[in-house]
Formats: structure tokens, C-alpha cells, sequence
């Protein structure tokens, strides 16, 4: 299923990033193309959440360059990230815990609503037309999803699998040119795994995203990856089509131990 | 039976995102606002007036400012009775010192100005969270009440340090009567509680909310945390500060800077705690559960027991009682009376066939 892949759009060069003496990241190279779905794959501790994290500017590397689009990106903070295209979701649910789905879904809009607080204060006239325009975009979103029936239910009430998904609502809802994934499939049933997958892939077919994902679960990860890297204790060990990653003897050794 | 909802469709919107989106409701408001600003003032004796209803909504307004700090914000202050007095004396000069200057002018300036001194004493939170600015905010507490004290300027050299409150002018007519403040005060009052619940259903109190329940989350999704807690805190000191300004003018009268002491800020926060954390018509349960219930106590109190009991006795029985009916509430309903509120609205909408 080749896919079409366009050109790169997030290339990261000899990034190199450190807590104190703590070497989370080492020297790591890899790109990402347009529309295409890159996993990022490794043990735990390999580096998969920093990887993000550098990308949309939680972290900042200490060495190493980072190009957006083919434009060298000087140190960025995360709304920066956000103001670019680049939408995440957290590998523990960050949602507001005390407002609704619809609520939360709406947040992701906030770049793109225009009205100041004082229009708020009054509400009447441009800033209720304006929510009124953004909420018709969020229930797209929520039907896309397939979450109507709790669109009022504040996200603290809800189970586990359906937190992801209103995660993954509020990411889509600011129409993110590169969505980053942290692992979206974490503690779900069977079921819901494959919901996921193919919220996905739906996401990438239907809106373009280019979707970059860490996820555990192999089978996920090797049917609906486009490419893959793979991390070890902040290195990287393997990078290529899923089947290629598949046959490197330093992959199979980081996940299973090599033979001594 | 009473409250069904039953055959009311949304049909866009803007329906949907109704302050009432329930008919009944909508009625039910419509009412209380004809009984709190009409057939009130009309009929309410000046005891009431004076003494109960327009300290009920000054104070709600003080709760409905740290309520957007620290209920939809997240940022606990015990700051609010200093916000309140920057208001009062920033008002009481502004008419002092300006020639004609009208009264509602001097009630949004004095906001501004307490806003202004709220975004300072806000700086801090960019850095530091929950208990630990908290004693941030006691600085402000502190720091603002001895700057009013220190500097007689600010209480045009009166030599008790007290001022007394101009008298309330507007469009030639004076303010004197009960009745008249306490219409002045619910009017204003009414609209800057229009106005807050405005700001906390539409884009800037989500910015708030998002930064109260999970800050890098907001930060990832692109909110400025800077700005949106420096907004909170702009916002929440001008409420506070136009309810200090109304406190002087159409409460008591006079004020001095001590009387803007910490039990005030504490008395504030208690009126949100118990009227609902996040809930604009939480602050208004709040404010009059606290206002009334030592009135209350003070008449039942010696109703139940008579003169038996020594008068100082007496007053601290009432302490005791009312410190034991905060823990109770709490325990009971720790979101507050307006939570209760809420639970009471879903029985009714079934009762009185549950199933």
C-alpha cells in the first residue's frame, strides 16, 4: 500500500538532548514527509516522548537543528508549534478535566477565533457568531469521530478509550497540518485499538494530516505505518519501510535481547 | 411536573450556547430579577436594604472576582479585600481630584486601577502555583493595605486615616436613600455578572479553564499562558475593585485601609468555597449564605436559649456554630451550593416519576 508521500516537511538533524547528565537523545537524524504516517518505535525509556516533545518545542535540544518546511527553526516555544500546524496528544489523557467534551473540543479552535475578551464580555454580535461558526467546525469533528452522544458530558465522567478519542477531537479541531500521536492505542481493548487505527487512518486519508505516532502495539504499528524509526536508549537503531525494520537484527535485539 | 423540558428543541447554536437554554429557567430568572430590582427596593424595609441585600450583592460581586481567578483560572489569591481597596480609595480620589468627574466614570476607572495593581501582584503566578502563590498574593495583601496606610495622600491627609465616601451623584440625581443604592448597586451588579458569565462561556473562559485543569496541555494547543493568567488576573482584581468602590459609596459610607484586612480576603474565598469554585451564580449563594448566616444566628441563637446564656458566651456559640456548619457543607457537598443547585434541578426535571 504505497501511499502517496510528499515532500519533507519536518526534517531533524543530529538533534542531541540532555536533562543534566542525562542523555535523552543522541545524535538522532530522521525526516518526516507530507501525508504520510511515521511511527517512532522503541523500549520504554528510548526517547519516543522527547522525540515529540523537541518537535513542538516543549523541549529544546541543545544540539541539532530542526527545519519546518525546508526553514531552519530557531528556538520555539509550544504555541509557536501550535500557531505552525502542529497538534499532539499526551501518552497520560491531558484533557480539562472540568469542562465538557464540546468545551475541550473547542479549546483547539482557540488560534483561530479572532474576537478579544471585551467582545466576549458582551457577547451578543461578533463573538457569538464567531463561536457559532467554530462550533459547526467542532461538531464536523465530533461526528467524524463519532462521539455525538457526549458532546455535553463533562471528560472526567468518561472511560478510558473514549478520553483518547476526545483527545484526538481537540488535536483534529485546529486542523493540524502534522499531528503528533503519543501513543494513542495505550490500554485499549482489542476494539478499540482498531477503532483507533482506523480513526487514523481516516484522519490521514480524508484531511491529509501528516501523522506522527509512537505506539507499543507492533501489529498496529506495521500495518498502518508509511515508515518507521526506531529509538534505543536515546539512539537510533533502525529507520525504513515497516518490513525492512522488521528484519534488522539491532531491532530485533533491542526488543528481545541478542544472543550471547 | 413543573419543570419539563419536554417538546423545547435547540434549533442552532446559538440557542444551544444560552445562558438558560431551559424554558422554565429563563422564566424563573426573569422573576428573580423583577423581585431583586423592582419589588424589593419597593417593598423591603430599610434595615434589609441597608443592611443584608446591598452588602449580599457587593460582596457577590467581590466572590464573582476571585471567582474567575481561582475557580476558573485556577489561581488561588488571598488577596481580594486589598483589590477591593485599591477600588474604594482609587474612586474616592478620582471624584476627589477631578473636577466633575461622574460616578459611574470613577467606578470603571477605579477598576482599572485595582486591575492595573492586580496584573503586578500577578506577575509572580507565571512562576510559582497553588499554596505558594497563595503566599504571593498575602504579600499583595499586606503590601497594598500598608502602602494606603503609609501614604496619607491616598486618604487626602485625614488624620484617623478614615475617609468618608462623597456623596453618589448621577445625571444630577443623588444617591441617598436606601432604596436608591441598593438599586444603583443591583445595576450595577447585574451587569458586571452578565458580563463574567459572558466571558466564562465563550472562548477566554475556556483559555482560563484549560490553563486551570492542565497547563502544558493549554500550552501545546497554542493559549499564552502569560497572557491568559495575567488576563484572569486583570479581570478578577476589576470586579474586586469596582465591588470595593461600591462597598465605600453605597455601603458603609466610610472606609479606612484596615478595614480591608485579610479576614475580608478569607471571608471572600470562604463565599466561593461554599457558594460553588467555578460557578458565577455560585458566588452569589456564597456571599448571601455568609452574609446572612450570623444575622441568622444572631436572632436564633438567643431565640433557642433565651438570656440564659452570657452575652459573650452567646457571640462565641454563634463562631462555633458557624465554623461547624462550614465543615458540614463541606463534607456534605464540597462543590458547593451551587452544585446542590444543580442536583436539585436533574431531581426536578423527573419528579415526581423518577423512573
Amino acid at each position: 500500500m504505497a501511499r502517496q508521500s510528499g515532500e519533507v516537511i519536518v526534517d531533524l538533524r543530529n538533534i542531541s538532548l540532555r536533562f543534566g547528565g542525562v542523555k535523552a537523545l543522541t545524535d538522532i537524524s530522521f525526516d518526516v514527509r507530507e501525508h504520510e504516517i511515521r511511527s517512532i518505535i522503541g523500549p520504554n525509556g528510548a526517547g519516543k516522548s522527547s522525540m515529540l516533545n523537541v518537535i513542538n518545542g516543549v523541549y529544546h535540544p541543545q544540539e541539532g537543528q530542526i527545519h519546518f518546511r525546508g526553514q531552519l527553526r530557531r528556538r520555539m516555544e509550544p504555541h509557536h508549534a501550535a500557531e505552525q500546524g502542529i497538534a499532539r496528544t499526551f501518552q497520560n489523557i491531558a484533557l480539562f478535566k472540568g469542562m465538557t467534551v464540546l468545551d475541550n473540543i473547542m479549546t483547539g479552535r482557540a488560534l483561530k477565533m479572532r474576537c478579544n475578551f471585551l467582545q466576549h464580555a458582551f457577547y451578543w454580535g461578533a463573538a457569538q457568531r464567531e463561536e457559532a461558526a467554530h462550533r459547526l467546525k467542532v461538531e464536523e469533528i465530533i461526528e467524524f469521530l463519532e462521539i455525538q452522544s457526549i458532546r455535553k458530558t463533562p471528560v472526567g465522567r468518561l472511560p478510558y478509550g473514549l478520553q483518547k478519542r476526545v483527545e484526538l477531537a481537540r488535536a483534529l479541531a485546529a486542523e493540524p497540518h502534522i499531528l503528533l500521536l503519543d501513543e494513542p492505542m495505550a490500554g485499549m481493548n482489542v476494539e478499540e485499538k482498531q477503532d483507533m487505527c482506523r480513526f487514523i487512518l481516516d484522519v490521514n486519508d480524508h484531511y491529509g494530516t501528516t501523522i506522527v505516532l509512537i505506539e507499543h502495539d507492533m501489529g498496529v504499528v506495521m500495518d498502518i505505518s508509511d515508515r518507521v524509526v526506531v529509538l534505543d536508549y536515546g539512539r537510533k537503531i533502525g529507520d525504513g519501510l515497516p518490513d525492512e525494520v522488521k528484519g534488522n537484527p539491532e531491532v530485533i535485539a533491542a526488543y528481545l535481547g541478542a544472543a550471547h | 411536573m413543573l419543570y419539563r423540558e419536554a417538546g423545547q428543541f435547540r434549533t442552532s447554536y446559538a440557542e444551544d450556547g444560552r445562558i438558560f437554554p431551559i424554558r422554565q429557567d429563563r422564566i424563573g430568572f426573569a422573576l428573580l430579577l423583577l423581585v431583586f430590582g423592582v419589588a424589593v427596593p419597593l417593598l423591603a424595609n430599610e434595615y434589609w436594604l441597608k443592611a443584608i441585600l446591598t452588602p449580599v450583592l457587593i460582596f457577590s460581586l467581590a466572590a464573582i472576582g476571585l471567582n474567575i481567578l481561582t475557580g476558573y483560572a485556577g489561581q488561588l489569591s488571598l488577596g481580594s479585600a486589598a483589590f477591593m481597596a485599591v477600588g474604594a480609595f482609587a474612586a474616592y480620589n478620582f471624584i476627589l481630584r477631578v473636577d466633575g468627574m461622574p460616578f459611574l466614570l470613577a467606578l470603571a476607572l477605579a477598576g482599572l486601577a485595582a486591575a492595573l495593581v492586580g496584573v503586578l501582584f500577578g506577575l509572580p503566578s507565571l512562576r510559582i502555583k497553588g499554596f505558594y502563590l497563595a503566599v504571593a498574593t498575602l504579600a499583595a495583601q499586606f503590601f497594598i493595605v500598608w502602602v494606603l496606610v503609609k501614604f496619607p495622600w491616598f486618604s487626602n491627609y485625614s488624620s484617623s486615616g478614615v475617609v468618608t465616601a462623597q456623596e453618589v451623584v448621577i445625571l444630577g440625581y443623588a444617591f441617598v436613600s436606601p432604596e436608591a443604592r441598593y438599586v444603583l448597586t443591583f445595576a450595577v451588579v447585574a451587569v458586571l455578572a452578565l458580563a463574567a458569565k459572558n466571558l466564562v462561556r465563550s472562548a477566554t473562559g475556556r483559555a482560563w479553564m484549560a490553563v486551570r485543569d492542565m497547563d502544558v496541555a493549554a500550552q501545546v494547543i497554542g493559549f499564552r499562558l502569560m497572557r491568559t493568567k495575567l488576563l484572569a488576573f486583570a479581570v478578577s482584581s476589576f470586579y474586586c475593585g469596582v465591588a470595593g468602590a461600591l462597598y465605600a459609596y453605597t455601603y458603609i459610607g466610610t472606609v479606612e485601609p484596615e478595614g480591608f484586612n485579610l479576614d475580608l480576603s478569607f471571608k471572600i474565598l470562604f463565599m466561593i468555597i461554599i457558594g460553588g469554585v467555578g460557578s458565577i451564580m455560585g458566588s452569589f449563594l456564597g456571599a448571601a449564605f455568609i452574609v446572612l448566616l450570623p444575622i441568622l444566628l444572631d436572632n436564633l441563637v438567643p431565640a433557642l436559649f433565651g438570656n440564659a446564656l452570657g452575652a459573650g458566651f452567646v457571640s462565641n456559640l454563634q463562631l462555633m456554630i458557624f465554623g461547624g456548619l462550614i465543615i458540614f457543607f463541606l463534607i456534605v457537598e464540597p462543590h458547593g451550593l451551587a452544585r446542590l443547585w444543580q442536583i436539585a434541578k436533574e431531581k426536578l426535571r423527573l419528579w415526581p416519576f423518577p423512573h
